[in-house]
């Protein structure tokens, strides 16, 4: 801004400092190698694969869309991802909020959320390595159970839609709770204080403080979750059974794509996967809209 | 802090911290049944293994060749680390310290890559990179990782830059500092604690990174967790403890490089930046 002040009244201004003037100048163009990047290899990738899925191999434009949705072992994919996903993510979520509600009264977290970030760091592979041997039929899972005599004979949890229950439960719980809990650290404490002070019990402070409050971050917090959840595909093919319950919609893509080498197909399902992600997002953060946008925080203005 | 002392919230209580300590000790079982079964001479239908030994580590050293898996991803995860680093540390001066025509769509477009899951983007790009012969070679997998890589150390290094005095770099030009010196002297002593954290975010982000490296990845482009990923799938071909004293050497690598970032980070800074 002093740049364009600088100018002498009268003169024609430089179209240099013009541009400064509205914020563009050499270090604005900083971004531009980084957004040229992201450009061609998120950006175009996307918009080629759009392409590609109209322009099948044999057939009209939509023969892939056609092909995909006739088939019911092709389309039965998008109920068996949901099946999947929808139902861990809810549980993830309402785990989540109670405990970072009591998490978030402890002085010392370190400890706790380093131990939970730990299954993401390490990630679903090694999570599905190890579940298989945990929840097998001799693993310490089952022995455990039978040992306290809640069960009478092992249960089988691994290469069925158990299995990848698990493995989203295990990665996907620190993802929710670490999420829920940085939403929950934000409200102000004088808040719920104040609702105390009024008179009102735990639960009428956590339905009708806290939970407004924390209604948005939790939208979020739910549609990444489920995105990341939706996508599921080393542990669907290590601990579930790719074939039949837990054949889901990546699996379908991934095999068009690499396995019978119809990339057309693929991005074709590809795409499918991100619409249906999207349609579930875009119908979340729009409920969202309906609940409290505002300050979480004490104090006025 | 309010400490409601009724029965029914000490029950509560109670309940809540029953459910902690029972998802972490599943977890912390899943661990160690990897661990244990590294080092396990028979494991059938006990509490523990019959025996321990170490033999397994360097069967699976030989077998998975895992002295070159280690060097593909360790160049991997450094070029990433190094072209993210300086492209996104760039980038996110540049949004930092200016307001242009189209930054919010600029922005959103390094938002896009961290919400989308990578199996969604990846099928395309990989059909893309194979398409254009660099799917299956090692800058395919760089590319590949770029992509989220680029946006994360962006989104981090946007506040740390912000949190900066720019009238600290004006000090500098008044007393005659170049471009250059004023880059050397009073940014990057200052910068360097933010790129420090993002990096080693990026770093363990991207060891672990499967999907992304497994579709673009040849046989001498793979990193260490898709290796693992095949020892896996096909479990029947080798012994289980084999695989497992991969899998504890796989955990090694990523903890290692864990444990240097949390001392610079908070756990919760690994697991996303996309918030509102």
């Amino acid at each position: 801004m002093s740049r364009a002040e600088a100018v002498p009244s009268g003169a024609r201004p430089d179209p240099r400092q013009a541009l400064a003037a509205r914020g563009l100048d050499g270090v604005t163009l900083l971004v531009v190698p980084a957004f040229l990047g992201i450009l061609a290899l998120f950006v175009y990738p996307f918009l080629y694969g759009l392409f590609e899925s109209v322009t099948p191999q044999a057939g009209s434009w939509w023969a892939n869309y056609a092909a995909f949705f006739s088939d019911p072992y092709q389309y039965g994919t998008i109920a068996n991802t949901l099946w999947v996903s929808l139902p861990v993510t809810i549980l993830n979520l309402v785990l989540a909020v109670p405990i970072a509600m009591r998490v978030r009264l402890m002085r010392r977290q370190r400890l706790l959320t380093t131990l939970l970030v730990l299954p993401i760091t390490l990630g679903t592979v090694l999570v599905a390595d190890g579940l298989l041997s945990f929840l097998g039929p001799q693993g310490w899972f089952n022995r455990s159970l039978l040992l306290l005599h809640v069960i009478a004979a092992p249960m089988k949890l691994t290469n069925n839609y158990w299995g990848v229950t698990a493995s989203l439960l295990i990665t996907g719980f620190p993802f929710t709770f670490l999420l829920t809990l940085s939403y929950v650290s934000g409200i102000d404490p004088a808040l719920e204080q104040a609702a105390a002070t009024l008179g009102a019990g735990a639960w009428a402070r956590f339905r009708l403080i806290f939970l407004p409050l924390l209604a948005p971050g939790l939208a979020v917090t739910f549609c990444l979750a489920f995105v990341q959840a939706f996508s599921v595909f080393p542990s669907a093919v290590l601990l579930g059974s790719p074939a039949g319950s837990t054949h889901v919609i990546s699996i379908a893509a991934y095999q068009a794509a690499f396995e019978h080498y119809d990339y057309s197909m693929g991005s074709a399902i590809a795409m499918i996967m991100g619409a249906v992600q999207l349609v579930i997002v875009v119908a979340v953060l729009a409920s969202r809209s309906l609940l409290y946008r505002g300050p979480a925080g004490g104090s006025k203005g | 802090m309010i400490r409601d002392q009724g029965l029914a919230s000490r029950l509560w209580r109670l309940a809540v911290w029953a459910l902690v300590i029972l998802f972490l000790a599943n977890l912390l079982g899943v661990i160690a049944s990897v661990v244990t079964n590294s080092f396990a001479t028979r494991w059938l239908g006990t509490w523990l293994p019959a025996g321990f030994t170490g033999r397994w580590y360097a069967g699976a050293w030989e077998e998975f060749q895992l002295g070159d898996v280690l060097i593909v991803t360790f160049e991997v995860v450094f070029a990433v680390v190094a072209i993210s680093g300086l492209l996104g540390v760039t980038a996110a001066y540049a949004l930092a310290r200016r307001e242009f025509p189209g930054k919010r769509l600029v922005v959103l477009v390094f938002l896009l890559p961290l919400l989308v899951p990578p199996l969604t983007y990846g099928i395309p790009m990989a059909t893309l990179l194979y398409q254009l012969g660099l799917g299956g070679t090692f800058w395919g997998v760089v590319m590949a990782n770029l992509v989220p890589a680029i946006p994360f150390v962006v989104l981090v290094m946007i506040p740390f830059i912000e949190q900066i005095d720019p009238r600290l770099e004006a000090a500098a030009r008044v007393f005659g500092a170049s471009t250059p010196k004023l880059f050397m002297h009073v940014l990057l002593p200052l910068l360097l604690p933010g790129m420090l954290a993002a990096l080693l975010l990026v770093l363990v982000r991207t060891i672990a990174m499967f999907e992304l490296t497994f579709l673009t990845a040849g046989p001498s482009s793979q990193t260490l967790v898709v290796t693992l990923y095949y020892a896996v799938f096909s479990a029947g071909v080798r012994a289980g403890q084999s695989i497992d004293a991969m899998a504890v050497i796989y955990m090694i690598t990523t903890l290692v490089w864990l444990l240097i970032a949390l001392r610079f980070v908070s756990p919760t800074q690994i697991v996303s930046r996309a918030r509102q």
